[in-house]
């Protein structure tokens, strides 16, 4: 801090306060970094996301756009401020009964613009409502539940929580939910030793170059706070990383060569002021550009430069599944379809930039960062170290969105590398456009489909030919290119299936996990394509779907025979009346239309493998009671705001046969808890679940026989205290004289596990691949601009079958942020390296796009699923954009076959077919 | 440095001298353009002089003071042809943006899409240059010479935006196309004002779009068909192509160039028959 810095005096959430800060610092940073208020987020630094929204005069602004030099005199409020008010209290509860945070990372921005609102108009409507929070993007949530929730804010209390046996089914809160609405929670970036040094990565700005390191030692001798400078000859273990055991093509730091856009090349460590006043372009790099393979296409033409003398083709692998004779099938149909589709790629966008530290601890290290796969990340940074993996210690933060893109390492072994060398703690925050520019996006694909029908509408053959971006190096790539062949044929009875894949390398951005790996681009086709077949054969597409629709029983087309749980039929019957009648007012509509806009109703399904592809991926979840009786779940279960802390208690309370509150949670610490295995395949509530229950009912056996009783007695706690209840007697239950059983302090304990039943598949891709399959049909509404090619969606009604809601509002939720994200997918979003590196070129829904929803939850059970649940997290995404597209054709008689269908090329598709 | 002066004579003195080569008002410019970097200008924050504050009449003309913000624009009781600047107003960026943005800043910064200059050029506005020299007075559309690019010298403060006073009768919209509701950058923006006489003729027609050139521009060949026609129903079937041919927009993100074109006749024609509805209503 410089001597000439002066002192800035304003009045904080309240209190006189003065601070010694650069006049030009942003409010954000002076208040996160000089007051310790870190509830106050940062998603962008531009004044694009809204999530440091602060109160300044009682006017909300973003507090990163604020000299703090600005502020001298005047009154902020900050979202630890709005906590301590009791006046906003009924605002935090509506939030908490609505579901209105997921992950909590804009929350603190959505509940201070929500102030700013109810303080100008304490009786908003929607639209008003929209226009105050606008400001403030959310992906998760899809924002209809903060729309209720702001509405809703003089509503009734949420009813107490379920009592013991009640839980699973219960519309209850989030266990985890308060600290989201008062600041509290800790991400990434809100968690630090003070003594902490702080790395910036160096990135190339080219997607294809050499390069060599110039003297670093005049950086070095200008900056004496830069107490290290690393480069690839520094990590201790083997430079590379990537997901699959034979696949670790990535390096940490770029070993004279980089591959794309974005790569890093070396990490600057040192203190906090030294990193942030070193430009980058005082780092000697000279560059030796090259040609970059941009996009699919040039990677496979013959000649092309090979990024990995291991591919000398850019093949990183092909998939496929293949029964049944196609071109016979093709040759015998009534109708074939065909099309040629391509999509982009699509950024995560989660608001919580990469964030956290790493310290080293004797001859551990320990990282305290975000992520969805802590025992993932704790293996590979072994490797990465030299260490072995008990000497890694993975403390995940709460994680401020995931979406996929926290499966893969980012700053964890930069940050343990620069531990471990330097002996100090290392922290680092990604900014938004080093967090957009260097982790991994959804592929963009490009496909080939025929589907072929008889005339009753029979489906008789796919076939379907793939190939996907997966960038510069493989991170999920084999994932996709594995899963998506299983998927090509939709949810349907399908008599000749051949589904090929290729996963291709370019000088692009790795593409790796999204929500969907693969399965939301390959919907896009097909989906449209069945639109077309009906059209063709004369057939409603709702019936076209529920006459092909897989039913219990069935063999799709891996071999395998549904054995439960197939409820696509279901869902397309719970649809069918809102189908036709909304199918038919917007033709009423549109037969009277004279302006430009035009309305259509549009219809798509899918199906959705629940957990890996053909590979093991167990749970394992264990519950302890300790000797004062407190019963604790320890969870490696990562919560990136999609419910699996509340779902896995209401899941292991129930087996157990207690009130969901008596459990505590102990979650994500490779330490502390078992591996639950990633966040990730829409997998935990599935799989966990099935692996807490397991160890609910083990305890609970273990605790009626300790009490001698019977399988039937009730659990009861009360004041603490555990209590056994069996023909209306009752006694408490002491544990203070059994011996501590385990390092957590538990006297009583009992693990579950479960790893759902699957076969590797042959090389036609025959077995059995997923133990259980979701299934969901949406419908958009949507009205077109014609003259001007935009699209508004009137609403979105989705059908679901998710096996059990264990929670009904958790489970809307992810529908309602799902169906977000296949808007943006349709309509908007399109990642360029180089172009779109921040969130106002790259665009994601905000609070006015998403429509009013109705979820319809189908509930048949998966016997395998813990009280029949299964998943949602990657479902509720698949079928939006193709329902979008085909609502687009009601609407215009117009098909398009690239998304983003942005006006420009809506437009343009709209003049080519007529018109004006 | 950080200059943070309340007098507009210290402002200029330290410019006169110099001094810091940023002006900063709102920042929602200045930051975003420099995420991850180092914080290095020396800065010259007009905010705390009260003489750039408010929204005022002076000679029969609008004042509005180079520290006003959009929110204080679309809140405050302006004459009905001054619709169009608060309509824009409430459609820069979300609240927030609102509530720190200036409109002086949107013209300073002067980017292609800027919301501000369409409505500025629509009623005609004037900027007040201040220096140590003197102040001088310029047209908005000589004011903003290109992307990024304006005439205030080095020395110079923009002090206010003058809105000459608009005949009684003066109606404007403003409709802004993007690919999304908030927090958007336009693809295409149009302010429009009519001054019609009681008979529906009209007198007085300017009309400018934004996003389609370096600098917003306005349509004089249209603004000529129009003047003497009457302002009714049908009237958007007037714009033809020709008449946006100054325009030259360009392929980005956003859009295409054609689609830009086209885009910007259909908003013109669409606000033209907006004013004619609300005119008969």
């Amino acid at each position: 801090m410089s001597a000439t810095e002066p002192r800035i005096a304003f009045t904080l959430n309240g209190a006189d306060t003065t601070v010694t800060a650069a006049p030009i610092r942003r409010l954000a940073a002076v208040l996160r970094e000089e007051c310790g208020l870190t509830g106050t987020k940062i998603g962008c630094d531009a004044g694009d996301c809204g999530a440091c929204t602060v109160l300044v005069d009682g006017a909300q602004l973003c507090a990163c756009l604020v000299p703090v030099g600005q502020v001298a005199g005047r009154r902020i409020t900050t979202i630890e401020g709005l906590a301590a008010d009791p006046r906003y209290d009924a605002l935090r509860q509506s939030f908490h009964r609505h579901g209105a945070a997921q992950c909590g990372i804009c929350t603190p921005g959505m509940l201070m613009a929500a102030a700013d609102l109810l303080a100008r108009a304490p009786r908003p409507d929607a639209a008003m409502t929209a226009d105050a929070l606008g400001g403030v993007l959310c992906r998760c949530t899809g924002y209809r539940k903060i729309i209720d929730a702001v509405l809703d804010v003089a509503g009734a209390e949420a009813p107490p929580l379920p009592a013991a046996g009640e839980a699973v089914g219960a519309r209850m809160p989030k266990v985890d939910g308060l600290a989201k609405l008062d600041g509290t929670e800790r991400y990434g970036a809100d968690e630090g030793p003070a003594e902490a040094l702080w790395l910036k990565a160096i990135r190339s700005p080219h997607a294809a170059a050499r390069f060599t390191l110039g003297d670093l030692r005049a950086l070095r001798a200008k900056y004496p706070g830069l107490v290290r400078i690393l480069t690839a000859a520094d990590i201790p273990g083997k430079n590379s990383f990537g997901i699959y055991p034979d696949i670790k093509d990535q390096p940490v730091l770029a070993e004279g060569v980089v591959r794309f856009r974005g790569e890093a090349v070396l990490a600057l460590v040192g203190d906090a002021e030294t990193i942030a006043a070193i430009g980058e372009e005082e780092v000697p790099i000279a560059w030796h550009i090259e040609a970059p393979v941009i996009g699919v296409a040039a990677a496979l033409r013959s000649g092309a430069p090979a990024l990995h003398a291991a591919h000398p083709d850019n093949v990183l692998i092909k998939g496929r599944v293949l029964s049944g004779d196609v071109e016979a099938a093709l040759a015998s149909a009534a109708a074939v379809v065909t099309g040629e589709f391509s999509t982009a790629f699509v950024e995560h966008a989660y608001i919580e930039p990469e964030a956290g530290y790493a310290r080293r601890v004797g001859d551990r290290i320990e990282i305290f960062a975000c992520t969805q796969t802590p025992y993932m990340d704790r293996d590979e940074v072994a490797r990465i170290m030299g260490l072995s993996p008990e000497q890694v210690r993975i403390i995940p933060s709460a994680v401020g969105g995931g979406f996929g893109g926290k499966l893969d390492l980012s700053l964890q072994p930069l940050i343990a590398t620069a531990a471990w060398l330097t002996g100090r703690p290392v922290r680092c925050i990604y900014t938004r456009p080093e967090s957009m520019m260097s982790t991994t996006k959804r592929h963009p694909a490009h496909i080939k489909a025929r589907i072929a029908a008889d005339a009753e509408g029979r489906l008789l053959a796919v076939d379907f030919h793939a190939d996907f971006n997966t960038g510069a190096y493989a991170s999920w790539g084999p994932t996709v290119a594995n899963r998506v062949p299983v998927h090509a044929s939709g949810p349907y009875r399908v008599a000749a299936v051949r589904a090929e894949t290729r996963a291709v390398y370019t000088n692009e951005t790795p593409a790796g996990a999204f929500r969907g790996f693969g399965v939301p681009q390959t919907v896009i086709a097909t989906e449209t394509l069945l639109d077309e077949l009906a059209e063709k054969l004369d057939l409603d597409p709702l019936e076209l779907r529920h006459r092909n629709a897989l039913r219990v029983g069935d063999r799709t087309a891996t071999g395998q025979v549904l054995q439960a749980s197939a409820g696509l039929a279901a869902c397309l019957d719970a649809l069918r009346p809102r189908w036709r009648e909304a199918r038919a007012a917007a033709a009423a509509a549109n037969a009277g239309a004279t302006g430009p806009l035009r309305r259509g109703v549009g219809l798509a399904a899918m199906w959705y493998g629940i957990g890996n592809t053909s590979m093991s991926n167990p749970s394992t979840m264990r519950v302890g009671i300790d000797r004062v009786g407190r019963i604790t779940l320890y969870s490696g279960a990562v919560d990136i705001g999609q419910g699996s802390n509340t779902i896995l208690s209401q899941i292991c309370a129930d087996a157990l046969g207690v009130p969901v509150a008596a459990i505590r949670l102990v979650t994500g610490d490779t330490d502390r808890t078992p591996d639950a295995g990633k966040t990730s395949a829409s997998r935990q509530t599935f799989i966990s679940g099935a692996a807490a229950k397991v160890a609910g009912e083990a305890l609970r056996r273990q605790v009626l026989e300790r009490a001698g009783a019977g399988p039937a007695a009730r659990l009861l706690v009360e004041s603490g205290r555990i209590f056994v209840e069996e023909s209306g007697e009752r006694h408490a239950l002491d544990f203070s004289d059994l011996p501590v059983s385990n390092e957590s302090g538990d006297v009583l304990s009992a693990t579950g596990r479960f790893d759902p039943p699957t076969t590797a598949l042959d090389a036609d891709g025959q077995g059995v691949p997923y133990a259980t399959y979701a299934f969901a049909a949406q419908m958009a509404e949507i009205e077109v601009d014609t003259g001007l090619g935009t699209v508004r969606l009137r609403r979105i009604v989705a059908a679901h079958d998710v096996g059990r809601a264990v929670n009904p509002r958790e489970v809307e939720g992810q529908i309602h942020g799902g169906i977000a994200q296949g808007i943006g997918l349709a309509l908007m979003e399109e990642y360029l390296p180089g172009r779109t590196e921040n969130l106002h070129d790259y665009l994601v829904p905000t609070f006015g796009d998403v429509p009013p929803i109705e979820c319809l939850l189908i509930e048949d059970p998966e016997p395998l699923g813990p009280y029949g649940a299964k998943g949602i997290g990657e479902p509720a995404l698949i079928p939006t954009a193709p329902a979008i597209l085909n609502a687009i054709y009601h609407a215009t008689g117009v098909r398009l076959r690239r998304v983003p269908a942005t006006p420009d090329r809506m437009r343009a598709a709209l003049r080519e077919a007529g018109y004006d | 440095m950080y200059l943070r002066p309340s007098m507009v004579e210290e402002a200029l003195a330290a410019l006169a001298e110099g001094g810091p080569t940023t002006i900063l008002a709102g920042g929602t410019d200045y930051y975003p353009a420099r995420v991850g970097r180092p914080l290095t200008e020396d800065i010259l924050d007009i905010t705390a002089i009260a003489a750039l504050r408010g929204i005022g009449e002076r000679d029969g003309a609008l004042r509005i003071g180079a520290a006003v913000r959009w929110t204080e624009i679309a809140e405050a009781a302006l004459p009905p042809s001054l619709r169009c600047l608060q309509l824009a107003a409430r459609e820069i960026g979300g609240r927030q943006i609102q509530n720190a943005g200036t409109l002086a800043g949107n013209l300073c910064n002067a980017s292609p899409a800027a919301d501000g200059v369409p409505c500025l050029l629509a009623l005609d506005a004037e900027v007040e240059l201040a220096s140590a020299r003197g102040t001088r007075r310029l047209p908005v559309a000589e004011f903003v010479r290109g992307n990024r690019r304006t005439a205030r010298r080095p020395d110079e403060l923009m002090t206010a935006i003058i809105v000459p006073r608009c005949a009684e009768a003066a109606r404007s919209t403003f409709l802004k196309l993007g690919a999304r509701r908030y927090l958007v950058i336009s693809i295409v923006m149009v302010a429009a004002l009519i001054e019609a006489a009681p008979d529906g003729a009209i007198a007085a027609a300017r009309i400018a779009v934004g996003a389609c050139s370096a600098a917003a521009q306005r349509l004089p060949l249209l603004e000529a068909v129009l003047r003497g026609r009457r302002l009714a129903s049908g009237i958007g079937c007037l714009v033809a192509a020709e008449h946006l041919g100054e325009l030259a927009p360009i392929d980005d993100v956003r859009g295409t160039a054609a689609y830009r074109r086209e885009a910007a006749r259909r908003l013109v024609a669409r606000a033209l028959d907006e004013l004619a509805a609300e005119a008969a209503a």
